[in-house]
């Protein structure tokens, strides 16, 4: 049958050629090779002083975003954890009392908020689904731990300070807002 | 022997044993770096700068490992290995002319500890022993893959010995003596004995490799089949022994190749550039060493190239390659001899 993809090649054990038998054309060969890469430029990055550019939509640690009056955005409806595939998020909701208005935007807010990042794949389905722009995943890494527990990011990793906000601007692209706002999807009306 | 040249000597040998331990140790700097390069990597750069202390760390780690010597093993035997392995390895440079003669105030020394008149047969004889080093580590840790790979040392040093001597042989013959100062001066001319016995070194060199136990004929410590082979037991530095003498005998090893086949501390031209005898020497002393750098990198660079050879492909080559073509060349010598 004849090849469609000419890749493949028909398999022969001819009796090596003389030249071939010696080996040492092939040797030379070969060490020709190994004496050109010692030349080339060295794929190696130097890890913690030098870190390779990441993708401005890169999908790494999350963040809970404060609004610009410094409140908490999320409102513990909980899609993100319905959208989650390995069910790596989970919350506790709790109302607002009278006096944390400067704390959290609406009047239900998440009391706990976790995020186990061992189960999380960084799919970004969280950041598709929060209807009030809440969650968003960032560039940075979740660095390693020793125990399994502290891969457990709960709010006090996960929210971002007032005096050191995370930029997320990189990320709400034209298509990005214009998703957010498509009135087709339940949590956008 | 008189007092000058007895402190003459005593102080030569001091200074070749530092400079080829020092050179053994760096060759394991060099082996990383270079195998680095050749696979696109950067290799040990974080101790000191480029990385220059790595080899006092790596000491410093094999110190400090814990000192295991199995129940089982025959302890004295087990100790011995290592000590043979690194005791050979250091004794061979002995007979190696490093130089000219200097002069010092009105004498003049000659820059090679000893010169016997059957020095290549010291360094075989010396090269010989070393494998009971391998062998008695390998058979006392009472260990199936260290018995194993102490046998294939064994049979291997056997069989490449055999074409090692006769490429020799033939080199003895064009240079009509066993001594190895005879055989630098008689490539004095400038007429190395690469191009005399261009098969004869080859021989010589592939025999080397396996000799050395480098890559492609590291068997006995081939870690795909045998774990670590001899040295699967040994451990802190005991192991290091065992691995620097590696690097040790590919020192010497260079070394013997610089001085047999490519003129040893002979400098082309050097005659002509007019300089004191003194200088002349230690330029040459100077040369024989970039030879035997250059050597040293010929070792890693086949080492990081090929594939290691499957144990019957060793023995094919060695028995029924290499000797015939070893004796060919002995043919080919004599006939070279008789006719011209």
């Amino acid at each position: 049958m004849k090849s469609l993809s000419n890749k493949s090649k028909v398999v022969t054990n001819n009796k090596m050629t003389f030249l071939e038998s010696i080996y040492l054309p092939a040797i030379i060969k070969g060490m020709a090779i190994t004496l050109k890469h010692f030349f080339m430029r060295k794929a190696s990055v130097q890890y913690p002083e030098q870190q390779r550019p990441m993708s401005p939509v890169a999908r790494g640690l999350h963040v809970l975003k404060l609004d610009d009056q410094g409140r908490e955005r999320c409102t513990a409806c909980g899609l993100c954890a319905l959208s989650c595939p390995p069910e790596a998020i989970t919350m506790v909701a709790a109302e607002r009392k009278p006096g944390e208005e400067n704390l959290y935007r609406e009047e239900k807010y998440a009391a706990v908020f976790e995020i186990n990042m061992l189960r999380c794949i960084f799919c970004g389905d969280c950041e598709d689904a929060c209807p009030k722009e809440a969650i968003f995943l960032t560039d940075r890494l979740v660095p390693t731990e020793y125990e399994r527990e502290s891969f457990i990011y709960g709010k006090d990793k996960l929210v971002e300070k007032t005096e050191n906000r995370i930029d997320v601007t990189k990320r709400q692209t034209k298509e990005v807002l214009a998703f957010k706002k498509n009135k087709r999807y339940k949590h956008n009306r | 022997m008189e007092l000058n040249e007895f402190i003459f000597k005593a102080v030569l040998l001091i200074v070749i044993f530092t400079i080829s331990l020092v050179v053994a140790m760096y060759s394991t700097y060099g082996e990383r770096k270079i195998a680095a390069f050749m696979q696109d990597r950067l290799g040990p750069n974080r101790a000191g700068i480029y990385g220059l202390l790595q080899p006092v760390a790596d000491g410093v780690k094999m110190f400090m490992k814990e000192e295991i010597i199995p129940l089982a093993s025959n302890k004295g035997i087990f100790i011995l290995g290592p000590s043979i392995a690194m005791f050979t390895a250091c004794m061979t440079s002995a007979v190696i002319p490093w130089g000219g003669t200097l002069t010092i105030s009105g004498k003049e020394y000659s820059m090679q500890v000893s010169d016997l008149n059957i020095g290549i047969l010291y360094v075989f004889a010396m090269i010989s022993v070393g494998v009971y080093g391998i062998m008695l580590g390998g058979w006392a840790s009472n260990n199936k893959y260290s018995l194993l790979s102490a046998i294939r040392a064994a049979s291997q040093m056997i069989s490449y010995e055999l074409a090692m001597g006769l490429a020799i042989i033939a080199l003895i013959m064009a240079n009509g003596s066993l001594s190895l100062a005879d055989i630098v001066n008689h490539q004095k001319n400038g007429l190395w004995n690469i191009l005399v016995q261009p098969l004869g070194f080859l021989i010589f060199l592939v025999t080397a490799f396996a000799e050395t136990n480098r890559a492609p004929f590291d068997l006995p410590e081939c870690e795909t089949e045998l774990i670590g082979g001899y040295h699967t037991e040994y451990s802190s530095m005991k192991l290091g022994f065992y691995l620097f003498a590696e690097y040790i005998n590919m020192f010497v090893s260079s070394a013997v190749i610089s001085t047999l086949y490519f003129g040893g501390y002979h400098m082309p031209f050097i005659e002509s550039m007019g300089l004191s005898a003194n200088a002349v020497t230690l330029l040459g002393s100077a040369f024989l060493f970039i030879k035997i750098l250059f050597f040293i990198f010929v070792f890693m660079w086949v080492r990081w190239t090929l594939p290691r050879f499957r144990y019957d492909q060793l023995m094919n080559l060695g028995w029924k390659v290499l000797v015939p073509l070893a004796i060919l060349n002995i043919i080919i010598t004599g006939a070279a001899i008789l006719l011209f």
